[in-house]
């Protein structure tokens, strides 16, 4: 029966709206998408990929506390994604361990730390779908939090987009002007714990990396200018995140994983054909045609 | 135009000290400039060259010591857009995607409002700056798609900008073409007429010559600072590069 929707292009598109849950995933992941999609852009250009992984993974212990006490579940993650990073340059600064290293230790140890509390508090928390996320299955008083938290952070970059895109091209001039880079980094970081937060619910902790920084890196393959790197890397993000779920939706996949890897796919295909920077510079053969 | 006052010091180090987690990168370093002098900062990589420069922006706490840059702190020295830093080539990531145009507004941002819109002036100040530098044919390409040269205009350009009094240089003559040496040697000539004060870094021994009324070698401190022709001896360029001889490093002394 299935199969027989494949025949128009029309029916495999609208079938899934007619469900209410199906509505609210692609509405919602569309919108966590968008917003990871921005924070990308800055992410990418910063070299934070290992930060993004860290405070993402740093967050689970957080989302436990709190789905155990209760609490919204974003404020718990959000205090241990700001914590590792706190506890992550404190280690730094107080012993001769390189940073990278140190990154990788403290988020291990979060996570664990997580795993762990799953295991002993036994209560109704889905350990699946924290790990891997259930956008299909997202409640009202998710969403509440979703749109609230997406809203402040797309709020916060747009308010700081110049100063952030100055503070990660170069820091030193915007010190040296009197901006507070101090203010900029941290507030880097709180954009990025909330994306985090945000994030897991469509891919879950173990990938939510992937939404942080796969947007920015296609977009960056694509442009030289910053303003269109963002708005490519925010609509790259949304459209991943639309194919993961219609496919995951009429194959029957996870839904997570699958927005994560049509993220990959798009990657790779600037990665091969991108008119400048990619493996194929298409650019270049048109050129070679005039 | 402002009044030069040679009375005042422009920049003011005492007895400077810097620390990265206790572990000494510059130490009693002392230095006075007055509006017009350009200084140059020469000494080995790890000599505490780029300390001094991040010291005097502010970049860097100083553990010890007094910065004073007009006669204020450092930190009042920031909001008055004081000082301009340009960075060498490879302290900057030129696959980042912006244009010329762009970086040179930078130089704008601290006079700006906190959204960083461009009024009137600062487009023109920008407009001025590209003009000077000649990259005007520029002003749209990607930092990316620059030759050595144009980037280091570039980013003399936002100094320019920023129309700050104080210019930190961090080897600008490295990695440049012929044209753009010529067109920062003239540009020296007309900061010095319009008063403002320059400190460069330098490997390059002929330029210290060239354009530096004064020079400070350091070597984790300062070994030796006045007049160039009196300061910029083999001896002491010896004693700065920890006993190797000018000849070795540079060729023989002209």
């Amino acid at each position: 029966m299935e199969l027989c929707s494949f025949l128009t292009l029309d029916s495999f598109i609208t079938d899934p709206l007619t469900h209410e849950f199906m509505r609210k995933a692609l509405l919602m992941s569309s919108l966590v998408a968008a917003v990871c999609g921005f924070l990308s852009s800055f992410l990418t250009l910063k070299g934070w990929a290992l930060m993004g992984d860290a405070v993402s993974h740093s967050v689970m212990p957080g989302v436990v506390v709190a789905y155990a006490l209760g609490l919204p579940f974003s404020l718990g993650a959000f205090i241990f994604g700001v914590g590792s990073v706190a506890l992550i340059g404190f280690i730094k600064q107080k012993s001769r361990v390189k940073e990278d290293t140190v990154i990788g230790l403290v988020f291990t140890g979060f996570f664990a730390l997580g795993i762990v509390l799953v295991s002993k508090i036994k209560s109704n928390i889905d350990l699946h779908s924290i790990l891997f996320g259930s956008p299909l299955g997202i409640s009202l008083s998710d969403v509440k939090q979703t749109i609230f938290i997406s809203l402040l952070v797309v709020i916060l970059l747009s308010i700081f987009r110049k100063d952030l895109m100055l503070y990660c091209f170069d820091p030193r001039h915007a010190k040296t002007v009197g901006i507070n880079v101090f203010f900029l980094h941290y507030l880097l970081l709180t954009c990025l714990s909330l994306a985090a937060v945000v994030g897991l619910q469509s891919v879950g902790i173990i990938l939510v990396v992937a939404m942080l920084i796969t947007p920015g890196a296609t977009a960056y393959l694509l442009t030289d200018k910053f303003d269109n790197m963002t708005v490519i890397s925010v609509l790259s993000a949304i459209i991943s995140s639309l194919i993961g779920i219609y496919v995951s939706f009429w194959f029957d996949l996870e839904t997570g994983g699958s927005i994560v890897l049509a993220q990959t796919f798009i990657f790779l295909f600037a990665f091969l054909f991108a008119p400048r920077y990619g493996i194929f510079k298409l650019r270049k053969l048109f050129d070679g045609y005039k | 135009m402002e009044t030069i006052n040679y009375q005042n010091f422009r920049i003011e180090a005492e007895n400077i000290c810097v620390d990265y987690n206790g572990k000494v990168a510059l130490y009693d370093a002392n230095l006075r400039l007055k509006p017009g002098q350009i200084c140059g900062l020469v000494g080995m990589n790890g000599a505490g060259k780029t300390t001094f420069f991040n010291a005097l922006t502010g970049f860097v706490n100083i553990s010890k010591g007094k910065i004073r840059i007009n006669g204020e702190s450092v930190r009042s020295a920031q909001k008055d857009q004081t000082i301009a830093y340009v960075p060498q080539n490879e302290g900057i990531d030129s696959q980042f995607p912006i244009s010329v145009w762009d970086v040179v507004m930078m130089g704008r941002y601290g006079s700006m409002n906190i959204f960083r819109c461009p009024r009137e002036s600062d487009v023109q100040a920008v407009k001025d700056a590209i003009e000077r530098v000649d990259l005007t044919d520029h002003l749209s390409t990607p930092i990316g798609n620059l030759s050595g040269g144009q980037r280091k205009r570039t980013f003399l350009a936002r100094a320019i900008a920023q129309r700050a009094s104080i210019l930190l240089l961090d080897e600008p003559f490295s990695g440049v073409d012929i044209r753009t040496e010529k067109l920062i040697s003239e540009l020296f000539i007309q900061f010095k007429n319009e008063g403002k004060t320059i400190l460069l870094s330098t490997h390059d021994m002929i330029h210290v010559r060239e354009f530096c009324d004064l020079v400070l070698l350091i070597n984790k401190t300062v070994v030796a600072y006045g007049e160039t022709s009196e300061v910029f001896t083999p001896e002491n360029i010896t004693t700065t590069f920890g006993g190797i001889s000018p000849d070795f490093l540079f060729g023989p002394e002209s």
